[in-house]
C-alpha cells in the first residue's frame, strides 16, 4: 500500500493548546513528507512546537489542554486522525516507534529492564514470554550492550544514561517500526556518548530500513544524518530543504542566524560568537507580520504587517520570507566567495 | 570490553528496604511479637485441645465448679463466666481478629487503589467527581455506615457470595461465621478513603513523567498503564497505609465487638472477649486482662511494624 514510496505525509497540521493565556498555536499549519528509508531532521529553539508536531503524529497530546485543530497526517496510506484510539494504540510501538530526550526518565524506575522490553513485542507482536525474553536480549545485542543475557535482569537505575538509551532505542526497535521518530535523543548526553548513540542510529536505519524523524536543536547533529531539513520558528516552517543545500545556501534570516550560532573554534579564535538576539515570541500573543521581525538583522516594514508567503526557490527547497529569493542569492554568493578562499 | 569487570549485584530497592528495617530495633520487636502471635493462633487453639481437652467453646457440662476460675498451670489465663478456658479463646479470638485486619484491609486496598489510581490518571472533571464522591462518603460517620450495613444485610438477608464464601472457608451452617465475613467487608468498604487519596496523590504525581509518555508512545493501553507502570511506582506509601490501616481496623472490630455489634458467641475476638470480660471486671480481673493485654501488644507491634516500614520505604519523610 505503499503510495509512491511516501511513508508520511503531514499536511497543513495544526495542533493548538488552550491555555488561561489563550490559545497557544504551538504548532500552526506544519506540512512535510518523508520517503520510506529517508531521515528527516526538524530544527528549532525550545517551544517552537517540533515536539507536538511529533507528538501529533503520533496522538499522542493530552486532550485537554491540547486539540489537532486542522491538517491531517497520513501514515502509509492511513489517515492518523481519523483512527479511533484503539487503533492508533496499534500502529504506536508497532509501526511508529519513539525514542525520548533524558533516558534518566523515560524506563519506568520500578520495572526491569526485560519487562519493560518484553512489554512491547507481547503486546504487538503476540510474543510468548519465553519468545519476549530472547527477542529482548538479541535487541539489547543489537544495540551493543555488552553481558545482555546478564544485564536484561537488571533495572533502569543500574545503567548509566548513555546505556538506558540504548535500551530506548532496543525497546522503540523491537518490533521493527517504519519509522522512528527521536525526540532530541543525544540532548541529555555528553559529547562522547552523543555520537555513539548516532551513529548506532545511523548503523541501524541502513540496516533495518527504517525511516527517521530526527528532531533538534543541534544542527550538528541533524548535518551527518538528515537527508533534508525542517527549521522550525513559533509553530510554522520557516525554511525547508535537502541537507547540504540548507548549510550551503540558506534562504531564510533565521537560518542563517542559526548557522551563525554555531561555534567554529577554527576561524573565530577570539571573536564573540554570533547570537540571534532576543528571545522566540510568545505564541500565544503571536503579532500580524512576521513571528521573527523582531530578531531580524533585515527586518523592513512589511515584515511588521504581513505575514511572509512561503517561497518556493526550486522543488526541494522552500522559505518562508518576504526577502527569501534576496537572502537565497546572497547566500549563493557567499558560498561562491568561501569556496573562492 | 567488560571481560575483567566484575557485575556488581545490584540492590534493588526492596533489598534496601530490608535492610533498613532490620536496623530498627522497634520493628524488628514487632515483627518478632507478630510472628510468635501469628504461630501461636495457627497451631495454638489445635495444641491446647491436644494437650488438655479444652477447645474454644467447649462448656463443662457441670461448669458450677470451674466458672471464672483464676490463672492456673491447667488454665493458664484462667476461665470465664462459662467455664470456658480463656486462653483457648483469647487464641481462637486473636485469629479473627487478626483476619478481620488483613481480609479488611485486602479489600480496602483493592477498592482504594483501583479507585484512586483511575481518578489520578484519568484528572479532568472524571477525578473531580470520583473524588468529591471520596469527601461525601469521608464526611459520613464510618461507624454509622458500618451498623448500618451489619444491621441491613445482617441475620438472613446476609448476601450469598458472603455466606457461600464463609461456607467454603470455614466449613457449612454456620449463621454466625457468615456474620464475621460480613464484617470484614463492611469494614473493608468504609477503610478504603485515605488509600484512595493517598493513591491518587501518587499517580498525580507520576503521571506526567517521561516514562508513562514512553509506555504510551509503544502502544500500551490505559489500564496497561495504570496498574503495570503507575501503581508499582505508588507501592511504597501503599504499603506504608495498609500495615497502619490492619491494626486501625482491628481496634473498629474490637470496638463493635465491645458494643456486641461485631462478633457473637461462640466465636470469640479480642474485643467481644473484652467486653465479656468487662462485665466481672471488680471480681475476676483477669477475665478482661489477658485479652485485652494481648490485644494492646499486637496493635503496639504492628504500628511499630508500619513505622519501620515508612521510614525504611521513603527515607526522605524521616524526621530526626
Amino acid at each position: 500500500m505503499s503510495s509512491n514510496g511516501t511513508i508520511l505525509a503531514v499536511n497543513g497540521l495544526k495542533t493548538y493548546f488552550t491555555t488561561e493565556d489563550g490559545v497557544v498555536k504551538a504548532v500552526d499549519g506544519i506540512s512535510f513528507e518523508l520517503k520510506k528509508g529517508e531521515t528527516l531532521g526538524i530544527v528549532g529553539e525550545s517551544g517552537s512546537g517540533k515536539s507536538v508536531t511529533n507528538l501529533s503524529v503520533m496522538r499522542l497530546i493530552q486532550e485537554p489542554p491540547g486539540k489537532i485543530v486542522d491538517g491531517s497526517v497520513v501514515f502509509d496510506g492511513i489517515d492518523v486522525l481519523a483512527l479511533t484510539a484503539e487503533e492508533v494504540r496499534k500502529i504506536r510501538g508497532r509501526r511508529i516507534a519513539m525514542i525520548f530526550q533524558d533516558p534518566m526518565t523515560s524506563l519506568n524506575p520500578f520495572l526491569k529492564i526485560s519487562t519493560q522490553l518484553m512489554e512491547v513485542t507481547r503486546l504487538h507482536l503476540g510474543h510468548t514470554k519465553e519468545q519476549a525474553y530472547q527477542h529482548a536480549i538479541k535487541m539489547l545485542k543489537m544495540v551493543g550492550i555488552s553481558d545482555a543475557s546478564d544485564r536484561i535482569n537488571g533495572y533502569p537505575h543500574e545503567f548509566s544514561g548513555g546505556m538506558r538509551q540504548r535500551v530506548m532505542i532496543a525497546m522503540a526497535l523491537s518490533c521493527d517500526p517504519e519509522l522512528l521518530i527521536a525526540d532530541e535523543p543525544t540532548t541529555a548526553l555528553d559529547v562522547t556518548i552523543q555520537a555513539q548513540i548516532l551513529e548506532l542510529i545511523k548503523d541501524l536505519r541502513s540496516r533495518m530500513g527504517t525511516s527517521v524523524i530526527l528532531i533538534t536543536h543541534d544542527l550538528g547533529v541533524v548535518a551527518g544524518m538528515a537527508d533534508k531539513i525542517i527549521v522550525m520558528y513559533a509553530g510554522k516552517v520557516f525554511e525547508q530543504a535537502p541537507t547540504r543545500e540548507l548549510f550551503a545556501t540558506p534562504a531564510n534570516p533565521y537560518t542563517k542566524g542559526l548557522l551563525k550560532s554555531v561555534p567554529d573554534p577554527a576561524h573565530e579564535q577570539g571573536k564573540e560568537l554570533y547570537q540571534i538576539p532576543g528571545l522566540p515570541p510568545d505564541v500565544a500573543h503571536l503579532p500580524p507580520g512576521c513571528p521573527f521581525a523582531e530578531r531580524c538583522d533585515r527586518v523592513a516594514d512589511i515584515c511588521r504587517t504581513a505575514f511572509p508567503p512561503f517561497v518556493r526557490i526550486n522543488d526541494n527547497h522552500h522559505s518562508l520570507c518576504h526577502f527569501a529569493v534576496d537572502v537565497y542569492e546572497e547566500s549563493k554568493t557567499e558560498a561562491a566567495s568561501r569556496a573562492a578562499r | 570490553m567488560a571481560e575483567n569487570v566484575e557485575l556488581i549485584k545490584g540492590a534493588s530497592l526492596w533489598r534496601d528496604a530490608w535492610r533498613r528495617l532490620l536496623r530498627n530495633k522497634l520493628a524488628v520487636f514487632g515483627m518478632i511479637v507478630i510472628a510468635i502471635i501469628l504461630v501461636a493462633i495457627t497451631i495454638g487453639p489445635a495444641l491446647i485441645y491436644w494437650l488438655t481437652g479444652y477447645a474454644y467453646d467447649s462448656i463443662p457440662t457441670n461448669n458450677d465448679l470451674v466458672r471464672s476460675l483464676p490463672p492456673s498451670w491447667g488454665h493458664l489465663m484462667g476461665t470465664d463466666d462459662a467455664g470456658r478456658d480463656i486462653f483457648a479463646r483469647v487464641l481462637q479470638g486473636g485469629r479473627i481478629s487478626l483476619m478481620v485486619g488483613i481480609i479488611s484491609t485486602t479489600v480496602s486496598l483493592i477498592i482504594g487503589v483501583s479507585y484512586g489510581a483511575t481518578a489520578g490518571y484519568l484528572g479532568g472533571a472524571i477525578d473531580n467527581v470520583m473524588m468529591r464522591i471520596v469527601d461525601i462518603l469521608y464526611s459520613i460517620p464510618y461507624i454509622l455506615i458500618v451498623i448500618v450495613l451489619l444491621s441491613v444485610f445482617g441475620g438472613p438477608s446476609t448476601p450469598q457470595w458472603i455466606k457461600w464464601l464463609s461456607e467454603t472457608l470455614g466449613g457449612a451452617g454456620n449463621q454466625g461465621l457468615s456474620q464475621i465475613f460480613l464484617l470484614f467487608f463492611a469494614l473493608g468498604l468504609v477503610s478504603w478513603l485515605t488509600m484512595a487519596r493517598v493513591v491518587r496523590g501518587q499517580i498525580l504525581s507520576l503521571k506526567n513523567q517521561e516514562f508513562v509518555m514512553a509506555a504510551r508512545a509503544t502502544g500500551v493501553g490505559t489500564l496497561g498503564i495504570i496498574f503495570r507502570h503507575l501503581v508499582p511506582n505508588a507501592l511504597g506509601p501503599v504499603i506504608i497505609y495498609a500495615t497502619l490501616t490492619v491494626p486501625s481496623v482491628m481496634l473498629t472490630e474490637a470496638f463493635l465487638s465491645f458494643l456486641g455489634l461485631g462478633v457473637q458467641a461462640p466465636f470469640a475476638s479480642w474485643g467481644s472477649l473484652a467486653s465479656d470480660g468487662i462485665k466481672n471486671l471488680a471480681i475476676f480481673p483477669w477475665q478482661l486482662i489477658f485479652p485485652g493485654v494481648t490485644m494492646a501488644i499486637t496493635l503496639f507491634s504492628l504500628n511499630f511494624l508500619g513505622d519501620g516500614l515508612r521510614d525504611a520505604l521513603d527515607p526522605q519523610t524521616r524526621k530526626f
